[in-house]
Parts: C-alpha cells; structure tokens; sequence
C-alpha cells in the first residue's frame, strides 16, 4: 500500500509540474507576442545581452565539441565503410547525420550544460533572496523580464549554434578523411554536399529549435520555483541539466519519428 | 481624533490557511494616512504573511485588503501594477539586483515605470542615494555593499517612484545597534518630510518605540491589541508585557511540561 501512494504521490507530483511548465510556457508566449500589441515592449538591452551570453559565448565549446564529433564519426564511418570498400562515403554520412542528427542533439546538450544550468541558478538565486518577488512589487512581471529574454535569446542562438556547428563537424571529417583516410579534397567535398539536401539542414534547424524551447523553459521553471536557500539553488540547477537531457532525447526521437514515418 | 483620517490602507477579516493550519485568523485593522504602523508578533505569528496580503504577493481564503481604496483581492493584473507604482517595499535582505549596480537598482523602476529622459534619472538617482546618505557609492556593485548599505539602498530603491506607502520587512534584521539607529532614522525622516504611510513589521522592540504611531500585536494570527505606545507599553495583556519584556516566563510557552517527559524517553 505504502509503494503504491508512494507512486500515485510522485505521478500527481509529475503530472502538476507538466502542468505548471506548460502555463510557463504559455505565458511567455502572452508576454512575447500579445503583449507588446497593448504597449508593453521588452527592452532590447536585455534580450541582447542574453543572446551574448547563450550564443557568442557558447562558440568556443560548441565549435570543439563538433570538431571531435566529426572527426571520431569520420574515423568510426571509416573503420565499418572500409569493409564495403565505400570509404569515400565517409563525408556523405558525416554530412547528413551531422545535419538531421549529432549536431543538434550535441550542441543542444552543450547548451544545456551550460546554458540551462547558469538560467536555473541564477533565476534560483533570485527567487531564494526575495529578488524575484521584488521585482513583483515593482510591478515589473518576472517572466516578462527574465524568462523571455532568455527563450528568445535560445529560439534564435541554438539553430544558429547548431548551424556553425554542423559546419565545424564537417570540417573536422574532412581532416581525417583528406589527412588520414587519403581521399581527395575536392571528393570529399564533393561527395560531402551531393547526399545532403536542404530538408536535411531544415530538420536539424526544427529539432534545435524546439530543443532551444525545452533549455529555455526547464532552466526557468527550475529557476523560479527553487525553494530553500543555497541546497535548493543546487538541486535546481542540477534538475535543470537532467531533465532538459531527458526532454531533449525524448523529443529527439519523437521528432525523428515523425519525419522518418511522414517521409518529409 | 484617529476616527476621521483617511485610511490608505484597510484590512477587513482576512483568513489564510497554509496546509490546514490557520496563520491568519480574522485580522482586520485600517492604516491611516501618514501614519507609522508597526505591526509586532512573535516569530511565526503571521506578521511577514499579512504583510505579503496587503502587498499583493499573497491571496486570502477570506476576507479583504483595500489599498487607496481598491479591493486587491478582486483587482486584476493590470489594476494591480498602478496601484504597485504606488508604494515601495524593503525586504528583509533588500533583495537589490545583483546583476545591476546601486545606481541602475534605483533606476530600474524609474526607467521601466517613466519617459523620463536618462539624464534626468541619473540625476534623480543620486537625489535618492542622498537621500539615503550613500552620495557617490552610485557606480559600486551591490556586493561591495555592507548589510546596512544594502538596506539603505533598497531604501532608494523603493522610494525611487515618490510611493505614498512604504512597506518594511524587518528592517533591522541582521543590522548593528548602531545602523539600526540609523535605518530608523531615515524611516522617521521619510514619513515626516514626504509624509509618507509606513507599515513596518519587526519583532525588535527598540526600533518599534522609536519609529511606531501606532503599534499592532499579533499573536498566533489573531490581532491581540491595536495602540499608541504607551497603550502597549502599559497594556495589561500578559502576552504583550512578556514580548516587550523579552522574558521567558509567561503565557506564551517556549518548553513543553515536564510532565510525560519520562514516558515519552523511555516509550
């Protein structure tokens, strides 16, 4: 008995939290497109400096991230296409599953790392010294302030990320496949870009967008319900990274589900 | 004489519940205009509850909180947000910006609230920072600051729009005797040369019979006694003589009874 209202505690609990971060959801979406209509505009500055934050100054590790990823798929693509006598192929498969696949899934996991988690710590900071409820009584509404800027600052950088990315991944194939696997420069390129097609690079662009989605929302939820002190800092930001993987991993193969079976 | 003000603010029977244990029970009371209400309780007592009511943060089970006369209870959010413009809060930790500095604290509301042009709040807010006796700490960044600097900052902060209400939670929390002093000040010199209506809520009983007009003791959520100072100074409650006392002896019990105490250990 006890397991049982043990589990049926933990679904309603579950089912209360899908619940409040679809409100969240919602409402952002209210202070992003309905309300500028009556007069309330969010101020650029704060967008901007989000965007910096999550975009420009994710570069660095997005862009190492891909190179590795590109040139362990060219080596792994090499050892299995070798026994087809196919190694050319090699800057075929890097192209595409670097484009519908890896690059968004990675870079997305990346960036909830490091972006995800500094929102639900900072926004959990906030909330737990009464910065949050402050902006309140200034009648200054928290999710237009904080939460929006940080979802249109993810919506726009993540496929921008994801773009640049898969381009880096690409190159760092290209390295193994030209310098070590001795195809010629103009095959691999040519080779590279005749199995990719645009729907390709849109797939990838979708998923990272909605994957942007998830980052933004889970990093502010987690953010603005963090309860007690500097222990429910850490577990909210630590809540944020697992279940913005899980979320992204789930709508990753949802999402490939729904473009393999509907053969976009 | 107290009968004919204006009461800015005005609480009619409100009730709150938190997980079946009532915090508040009944409470009404009226704030006049330009007054200093101190409201006065034990810890626990629903002080920092009622006082989230009256600014909104908090919704009652029952009963109602009028500010400048409109039912807060049934306003909506715009309705809400004008009648936000018009009061102040300093919390407990000054909860200041610590993305922002001192100075881009005190404008936030100005810049956000206001057309003004920005030279002009920058000017207004070092007329606020002097205000508070922090002239030229404008450019620090809020953790540069002291815990009494901080609060005198919140300070700025909140009076940033000219509110006709400032409402403070425990302003002397965590602060020295002698910054206590000051913050109190200041809190004296803001109702008397801007006359504004203060609401504080603190349990420290130096700062209340210096700042208070009128002093409200709560006790387990119940309003025990409305009055000036000397009506809760000479009160004949027993719980008010032991809080303003500070004595452990009393009607208010800190220790369960020795009786049952062996049977529980050995149980």
């Amino acid at each position: 008995m006890n397991i049982l209202q043990a589990i049926g505690r933990s679904t309603l609990n579950a089912g209360a939290a899908i619940w409040d971060v679809f409100a969240l959801f919602f409402k952002t979406l209210y202070w992003l497109f309905y309300a500028p209509l009556r007069g309330k505009i969010i101020g650029r500055h704060y967008i901007f400096s989000q965007m910096v934050f999550a975009g420009v100054q994710s570069l660095l590790i997005v862009f190492f991230v891909a190179l590795f990823i590109g040139m362990v798929l060219a080596m792994q693509g090499a050892y299995q296409l070798d026994q087809l006598g196919a190694v050319r192929f090699v800057a075929a498969l890097i192209s595409v599953s670097m484009c519908r696949e890896i690059g968004p899934v990675l870079i997305a996991l990346v960036v909830a790392g490091r972006v995800g988690s500094a929102i639900a710590a900072e926004l959990g900071t906030m909330k737990v010294t009464e910065q949050i409820e402050a902006l309140e009584t200034m009648a200054l509404n928290p999710i237009r302030f904080l939460v929006v800027p940080r979802f249109l600052a993810l919506i726009v950088m993540l496929p921008a990320l994801t773009i640049m990315g898969d381009l880096v991944g690409m190159f760092g194939g290209y390295i193994v496949g030209v310098y070590n696997l001795g195809i010629s420069p103009g095959l691999y390129i040519k080779t590279n870009f005749d199995f990719l097609v645009l729907k390709d690079v849109m797939t990838g662009i979708l998923k990272s967008f909605v994957f942007g989605m998830i980052i933004a929302m889970i990093g502010c939820y987690m953010g603005l319900n963090t309860k007690g002190g500097a222990e429910g800092v850490g577990r909210s930001t630590t809540m944020s990274v697992v279940v913005s993987f899980i979320l992204i991993i789930l709508s990753d193969a949802i999402l490939t589900g729904i473009f393999y079976f509907a053969s976009v | 004489m107290a009968e004919k003000r204006e009461a800015v603010i005005r609480i009619e029977n409100l009730e709150k519940q938190f997980g079946g244990r009532k915090v508040l029970e009944g409470i009404s009371l009226d704030v006049y205009k330009s007054e200093t209400l101190v409201i006065v309780g034990g810890s626990g007592c629903g002080k920092s509850t009622l006082l989230r009511h009256i600014i909104g943060q908090l919704k009652p089970d029952a009963g109602k909180v009028y500010l400048f006369g409109k039912d807060i209870t049934k306003a909506n959010e715009d309705e809400m947000d004008s009648i936000k413009k018009r009061f102040g809060m300093l919390f407990q930790s000054a909860a200041l910006f610590d993305s922002l500095t001192v100075e881009e604290n005190i404008a936030l509301p100005m810049r956000e609230h206001t057309k003004l042009d920005d030279h002009i709040i920058k000017i207004m807010v070092k007329m606020k920072l002097n205000q508070v006796g922090l002239r030229g700490f404008g450019h620090l960044n809020t953790s540069q600051l002291s815990g009494g600097m901080k609060k005198r900052v919140g300070l700025a902060r909140a009076i940033a729009l000219d509110p006709e209400i400032i409402f403070y939670d425990e302003p002397s929390a965590g602060l020295d005797p002698v910054v206590t002093a000051v913050v109190d000040k200041l809190i004296l010199d803001l109702s008397s040369a801007l006359s504004i209506t203060s609401v504080v809520v603190t349990h420290d009983m130096n700062s209340v019979f210096r700042i208070a007009d009128r002093i409200v003791m709560l006790y387990k959520g119940k309003v025990l006694q409305i009055g000036t100072k000397d009506e809760i100074r000479n009160s004949k409650n027993e719980y008010i003589q032991q809080f303003i006392n500070g004595t452990i002896e009393g009607p208010m019990q800190f220790f369960a009874p020795d009786e049952g105490y062996l049977e529980e250990l050995t149980k």
